[in-house]
């Protein structure tokens, strides 16, 4: 089967593309939009922001969340800030510099047209964000503040206190709110998507599954958008909240939705190290505490004396020796490899050895204490709840995690998949970051899709089919689709094994973090490739889900969702197998420099691998495409 | 199970509250705890009970929870009578076991509230909290013609007090600690939030009204009792409840076509 993969982007020069797309798009007059129906799932930043938007136009708009309430996405746990060019600073931001930071950031790896729309569009968001009540931090003159991050030599990140991520979604949820208190959102609350419903290679809508009384479902509409995260839960420990999951993005990919660039994945370097073998998660401590923490393992491997005992000339400040330049502030990728090399050495600290030591003494004796603890006291006191240390007296202890993932569901420049009525905005699809997101975008994305391009780009799909019938649910296909998952969640309930859904997706996701992880080379991700199937398998005979399929049943949602990892985490090496380079979080260790840094064929692999399900996950089909630029210089990214 | 630098708790009994669906009376079972690391979390815990309860081919423990860091709001839970356990300006998912002692036993119930009913075991419904926002939470500012961000300045200790208000997460631990079950911490501070901002003084009245007469149609009334911000994970003042009832006292006098005036 060949797919055409046409991104559609805009005619005419870079900066004027949007323009240009605005001004020819069609358009639905605004008494006719309301005999237009819109399901959005998910509601994160990308989703609640679509539903708000879309409503307000005059959409029939359905909301799916499998939450008990739309506002605890997982948008709301990022914490650093969101990025704009509003240069408020006076210090050279612009449009243009936004958008070439973003696509060197990725690892030249990214969709360009795409990229400068998103830096376009920032200034919008933050302007909305103001009047929607978003608490930001303020300067004492009343005006927005604005703090650095890295990959930027300007300070365009605009935040609220540690909890941005919290307060962009609550403005975006009130939104929404508004809507369903005004009926033109309708909420379905503890749904899951379960399939997408596809009828003469149009997307006719959704089955969900309801996660209070099990009850398989079907609903129609003219289009839906999936706002359903990213898959960094494949790790098993991440970042990520414990429910976040690929079902939904997955559910379309066996549908037909090209899914690009599955290897492409971040792995944070300031994540608390895992603790012990029943850990369920990991946390996240902020980028900004690189900017006084040093990163440093004792030199020695055997040294077992506490951290204040060793001398400064049997410590190795790893960062500060490989990169001069940037030091401590090296960029994400590169500074989580360099953690992994410690360790693996034989070098990591704590009773693990399974992290690296951010230590805050020098900091804390050149500022004093009280400075350290304005600047970064809540980070501090969130370390010690968790690890029950003090981190003003020993040194941190730090160590990379699994914590977004840049690649997801092909999306043409509409934001539209490769099946037609279906469309996919924030993480969940591919198309901003290339191979490495640079910190306080993931806001900016999610908002720019929600609020800035989907509003426009879905009337464009919209309005030829004014007053034309669409396939109900009384359809065949929404029959079948329902019959397939009750009959996979009854498979799920019989097979009576002896293992739990968790028990399986933490081995799953040890394989993928060994082979698929920081570092990944052929001989790995062949193994990897034996081994999931081998464990797949083991999972269909030996599972074992507890309880009923006609009431809550936490147990039977969670197999389902890591059956759809299984078959993604296949997919994922398969990508890290063929992508014969290294750029951003991708890093084959067969194609790197002299120094260890990451060698791009650009020869070879400018390009998006977009595959294609053909019913066996051990042979997806790959579709490529090229990534061509206009305005931007392919460069070595160097932070030496 | 292996144990690092933490010690390790024995002998823990705990009781937990077992509930079919919303129409089962419920019921507490015994559960031992032989073994657990004082590392591990109040919810990992869980996770490890539920893991031998699959194993066992029993029924796991239906509880809510999500992100894990606090910020969700997902999580909830009554320890030992307390909504979100002993520790102060901690949700449950935060709390770890080196809180605990060997031997104690751990009572462990849903968030008790009228108008939270039971879902299953410890998981209950909490959409009444969606329906106060939807009818005033929010600014309407529709998408696309806002102004620019820095055109109204926001003095910071406005922004400041705007934001402690609105760091509420949403969890109901006010509504579950509250003798009358009572939401005004929640409302209080949503209300707080956008009423103290400039951007928010052109509904303020008829938020306040919406909000505070649906509020009372689902949750019961404040006596002042104070158990909401003793048991609030982000420590919100019931400050807020005090411009809440400002407001809503003045949204019953105030003339709205006077509003611009100051």
């Amino acid at each position: 089967m060949s797919i055409e993969l046409d991104a559609k982007i805009p005619e005419g020069p870079l900066a004027d593309k949007w323009d240009n797309y605005k001004e020819h798009e069609k358009l639905v007059n605004p008494a006719n939009k309301r005999k237009f129906k819109i399901i959005v799932v998910g509601t994160g930043l990308a989703g609640a922001s679509a539903c708000a938007t879309l409503a307000e136009l005059g959409y029939q708009v359905e909301a799916f969340t499998f939450h008990d309430s739309p506002r605890r996405a997982h948008s709301i746990a990022a914490q650093g800030g969101i990025n704009a060019a509003k240069n408020y600073r006076g210090d050279g931001d612009s449009i243009n510099r936004l958008f070439h930071d973003t696509i060197k950031g990725g690892d030249f790896r990214a969709r360009e047209a795409n990229v400068h729309r998103l830096a376009q569009v920032s200034v919008d968001i933050i302007d909305q964000m103001v009047a929607q009540g978003v608490p930001f931090a303020r300067e004492y003159g009343g005006l927005l503040d604005n703090r650095s991050f890295g990959g930027a030599q300007v300070s365009r990140t605009f935040y609220a206190r540690g909890q941005t991520g919290q307060q962009l979604l609550l403005g975006a949820y009130q939104q929404m709110a508004r809507q369903v208190g005004l009926g033109n959102v309708k909420l379905w609350n503890r749904m899951e998507l379960v399939d997408v419903v596809v009828v003469d290679g149009r997307c006719a809508g959704i089955v969900t599954r309801d996660l209070m009384t099990g009850e398989v479902s079907s609903h129609s509409a003219h289009a839906v958008v999936l706002a359903t995260g990213g898959y960094g839960n494949a790790f098993f420990l991440s970042t990520n909240a414990m429910t976040c999951n690929v079902t939904a993005a997955w559910r379309a990919h066996r549908k037909g939705a090209l899914f690009a660039n599955p290897c492409y994945t971040q792995i944070h370097p300031t994540c608390i190290p895992q603790a012990d073998d029943f850990q369920s998660k990991l946390t996240l401590m902020s980028e900004s505490l690189r900017n006084d923490g040093r990163v440093w393992v004792p030199e020695n491997p055997d040294d077992t004396r506490s951290p204040d005992q060793i001398p400064e000339a049997e410590r190795d400040y790893i960062l500060e020796r490989l990169y001069p330049s940037y030091g401590n502030l090296a960029p994400r990728d590169i500074s989580s490899r360099a953690a992994k090399r410690a360790v693996d050495s034989g070098r990591g600290v704590g009773p693990l050895k399974n992290g690296v030591y951010l230590d805050f003494s020098d900091a804390i004796g050149r500022l004093g204490k009280s400075v350290v603890e304005e600047r970064y006291g809540n980070l501090f006191d969130m370390y010690r709840q968790i690890t029950g240390e003090n981190p003003y007296e020993v040194p941190m202890r730090i160590y990379p995690a699994s914590h977004y993932t840049m690649g997801g569901i092909w999306v043409d420049y509409e934001l539209m998949t490769t099946i037609p009525g279906l469309y996919a905005a924030g993480e969940a699809n591919f198309s901003d970051h290339g191979a490495n997101r640079l910190g306080a975008s993931a806001l900016m994305q999610g908002l720019a899709d929600g609020y800035f391009v989907l509003p426009y780009t879905i009337s464009n799909y919209l309005a030829p089919f004014l007053n034309k019938p669409i396939p109900d649910t009384s359809h065949e296909a929404f029959g079948v689709a329902e019959q397939q998952a009750r009959d996979r969640f009854a498979r799920f309930l019989s097979i009576g094994g002896t293992r739990s859904p968790d028990y399986f997706h933490r081995e799953l996701g040890k394989i993928i973090w060994d082979y698929c992880g920081m570092e990944r080379n052929r001989q790995g991700l062949e193994k990897a490739l034996s081994e999931i199937p081998a464990l797949y398998d083991e999972f269909q005979k030996d599972l074992r889900v507890t309880g009923d399929g006609e009431s809550t049943n936490q147990t039977l949602e969670k197999a389902g969702r890591v059956e759809d990892f299984f078959e993604l985490g296949m997919l994922m090496c398969h990508d890290a197998l063929d992508r014969e380079e290294s750029c951003g979080g991708h890093f084959r260790s067969e194609h790197q420099t002299e120094e260890g840094e990451a060698l791009r064929d650009d020869d070879n692999f400018a390009h998006v691998s977009a595959w294609e399900w053909t019913g066996d996950p051990a042979r997806p089909n790959l579709h490529e495409e090229a990534l061509v630029y206009e305005e931007v210089q392919l460069q070595t990214r160097s932070y030496k | 199970m292996t144990t690092q630098n933490h010690g390790t708790l024995t002998n823990l009994t705990l009781e937990i509250w077992r509930q079919t669906g919303p129409d089962d009376p419920g019921r507490f079972v015994t559960y031992e705890i032989p073994e657990i690391s004082d590392g591990a979390s109040f919810l990992e815990m869980l996770d490890i009970l539920n893991e031998r309860l699959i194993e066992a081919g029993e029924e796991a423990v239906v509880f809510d929870h999500d992100c894990r860091e606090g910020i969700c709001g997902t999580c909830s839970l009554m320890i030992d009578g307390r909504a979100h356990g002993p520790q102060r300006g901690t949700a449950t998912c935060q709390l770890h076991m080196r809180t605990f002692s060997s031997g104690d036993t751990i009572v462990i119930e849903p968030f008790r509230a009228s108008s939270f009913p039971v879902i299953k075991d410890l998981m209950v419904d909490r959409a009444a909290f969606d329906r106060i926002v939807e009818v005033g939470g929010f600014i309407s500012a529709a998408t696309g013609g806002a102004p620019d961000g820095n055109l109204i300045p926001i003095p910071k200790p406005v922004a400041d007090a705007a934001m402690d208000a609105a760091a509420c997460i949403g969890c109901g631990a006010c509504v579950a600690a509250c003798p009358n079950g009572a939401a005004s911490l929640f409302t209080g501070a949503k209300l707080a939030h956008l009423n103290l901002l400039p951007q928010g003084q052109a509904e303020r009245f008829k938020r306040t009204e919406a909000m505070v007469e649906t509020m009372e149609e689902h949750f019961g009334s404040c006596t002042n009792h104070g158990e909401c911000e003793a048991a609030c994970p982000k420590s919100i003042s019931i400050d807020v409840i005090a411009v809440m009832n400002a407001d809503y006292r003045k949204a019953k006098f105030k003339n709205r076509k006077s509003l611009s005036r100051v």
